[in-house]
């Protein structure tokens, strides 16, 4: 089930605004990508990427790219000022050592214990971890973006992954096309909801039970 | 260019040291920064058998993916082939086994393959068999680690920048990325470069990969990698 391009923004949208004045942040392939089109006036970010560059700028136009200048999923990037190059040791160093506060990515399952599933699928596609496994279990905060459902209509928020896991509680928060959960110490928790969407269709399109926060937001 | 060191060479002279069966270890991050000219060149010799130890697998047309492509490698050990769907149907029809390392661990064994380090102690991946696999495992102050094993290979091949006539080498943005780490791990080191500068003319401060690792320079025929998003 594909997902229309305002669906998609209004999910990066909600996804900026967790990303603070200084943060050092690492995006995933997908609707994390469109996060930088959303942020808050003013604010510096330096974007990491695991092929060495910290403070990745927007898309260079069309005739300036750079063959040397490529995020991590291969396209043309540019740098903003402040921006430096490393080698993947270096890069990965700064994962593992905790200094990358947040990482934004997709996946295919999370459980209501916040494990993430997002690299394989048995049988089917097998394309390996790359970064994903370092980045769940050592960026500060892990925000998951992705659809509510699969295409087949079944809840990718499960009690307990089927697929393999890239790592184990390590999901502070989802955003999908309808709300927004937060992994805390009581377990799932829906904090916000997209309108028109409503708590009822959550619940039935959610494969786990979930806490309902006192005062839902709804995000127009 | 004054060949002071006896390290510049041609494609034809590299090419003596690759044979059927080797491990080749590859510096290159989704084919940005794997040495085109030297890819060519094993294409070119038809080896075969290899064991190819690198990043990814990148893709089909680009990067070490030509030479995967061509079934020309047994065995890979990267993070991640899913650039490359040959590589995928090699390995499920168990023409190519891969051996999965995450990311910045794989980089990690490289490291210490060239700093001479046996292995490294790793907590990534514990929830997961694919990494764990049959890892010994050792407990440093109560807590439980992985023994990750250096990797190292007979032949390196990396791409940079500028080389001078003692293989200090400098790179180029995210070209750089795997490069200077397989530089150190390669029993030969062999670097394709885009241009040769005289000695001297390198600033000290700024060499990333100092020659002593460096056993061989060739000049590049120009890089390849625009076309994943033209």
């Amino acid at each position: 089930m594909g997902m229309g391009v305002d669906v998609r923004n209004r999910i990066a949208k909600r996804a900026a605004e967790e990303i603070m004045d200084g943060m050092i942040v690492n995006l995933g392939i997908g609707i994390p990508s469109l996060v930088p089109n959303h942020l808050t006036e003013g604010i510096k970010v330096m974007f990491h990427a695991e092929n060495g560059i910290t403070g990745m700028g927007p898309s260079p136009v069309k005739g300036k790219e750079d063959a040397n200048l490529c995020n991590a999923g291969g396209f043309p990037v540019s740098v903003v000022q402040g921006a430096s190059y490393c080698d993947s040791t270096v890069a990965f160093g700064m994962i593992r050592k905790g200094r990358v506060d947040m990482t934004i990515l997709g996946s295919l399952q999370v459980s209501e214990k916040g494990d993430l599933a997002n690299w394989i699928v048995p049988g089917k596609k097998v394309p390996g971890m790359g970064g994903a496994m370092e980045l769940a279990q050592k960026a500060k905060k892990v925000i998951v973006l992705m659809n509510q459902t699969d295409k087949y209509g079944y809840s990718k928020i499960v009690k307990e992954c089927t697929l393999p896991l890239t790592s184990a509680r390590c999901v502070d928060m989802i955003i999908t096309d309808l709300a927004v959960f937060h992994l805390s110490e009581e377990g799932l928790k829906l904090t916000e909801l997209f309108a028109p969407h409503s708590i009822n269709e959550v619940r039935t399109k959610t494969g786990c039970g979930f806490i309902i926060e006192e005062n839902v937001k709804i995000i127009d | 260019m004054e060949n002071t060191f006896q390290k510049i060479i041609d494609i034809e002279e590299a090419m003596e040291h690759f044979h059927d069966g080797m491990t080749i270890m590859f510096g290159g991050f989704g084919g940005i920064g794997t040495p085109p000219t030297l890819v060519d060149g094993i294409l070119e010799k038809g080896i075969k058998g290899l064991t190819l130890i690198g990043n990814d697998s990148g893709f089909p047309h680009i990067g070490i993916g030509k030479v995967v492509s061509q079934g020309r490698a047994i065995k890979m050990i990267a993070s991640h082939i899913g650039s490359n769907p040959v590589a995928g149907q090699l390995m499920t029809d168990g023409k190519m086994t891969v051996e999965f390392s995450p990311q910045g661990i794989l980089a990690e064994r490289i490291r210490a393959g060239g700093a001479g380090i046996p292995a490294i102690l790793s907590d990534i991946g514990m929830d997961n068999e694919i990494v764990t696999g049959n890892k010994t495992r050792s407990i440093l102050n109560g807590k439980e680690y992985l023994v990750e094993t250096a990797l190292t290979a007979e032949i390196s091949i990396v791409f940079a920048k500028k080389a001078d006539p003692f293989g200090n080498l400098i790179y180029d943005k995210s070209a750089r990325n795997t490069n200077p780490l397989v530089a150190m791990a390669g029993d030969i080191t062999i670097a394709e470069v885009e241009e040769i500068v005289p000695l001297g003319t390198l600033d000290p401060d700024e060499i990333i990969t100092p020659g002593v690792f460096v056993d061989f320079i060739v000049p590049s025929k120009g890089v390849n990698w625009k076309w994943a998003w033209e």
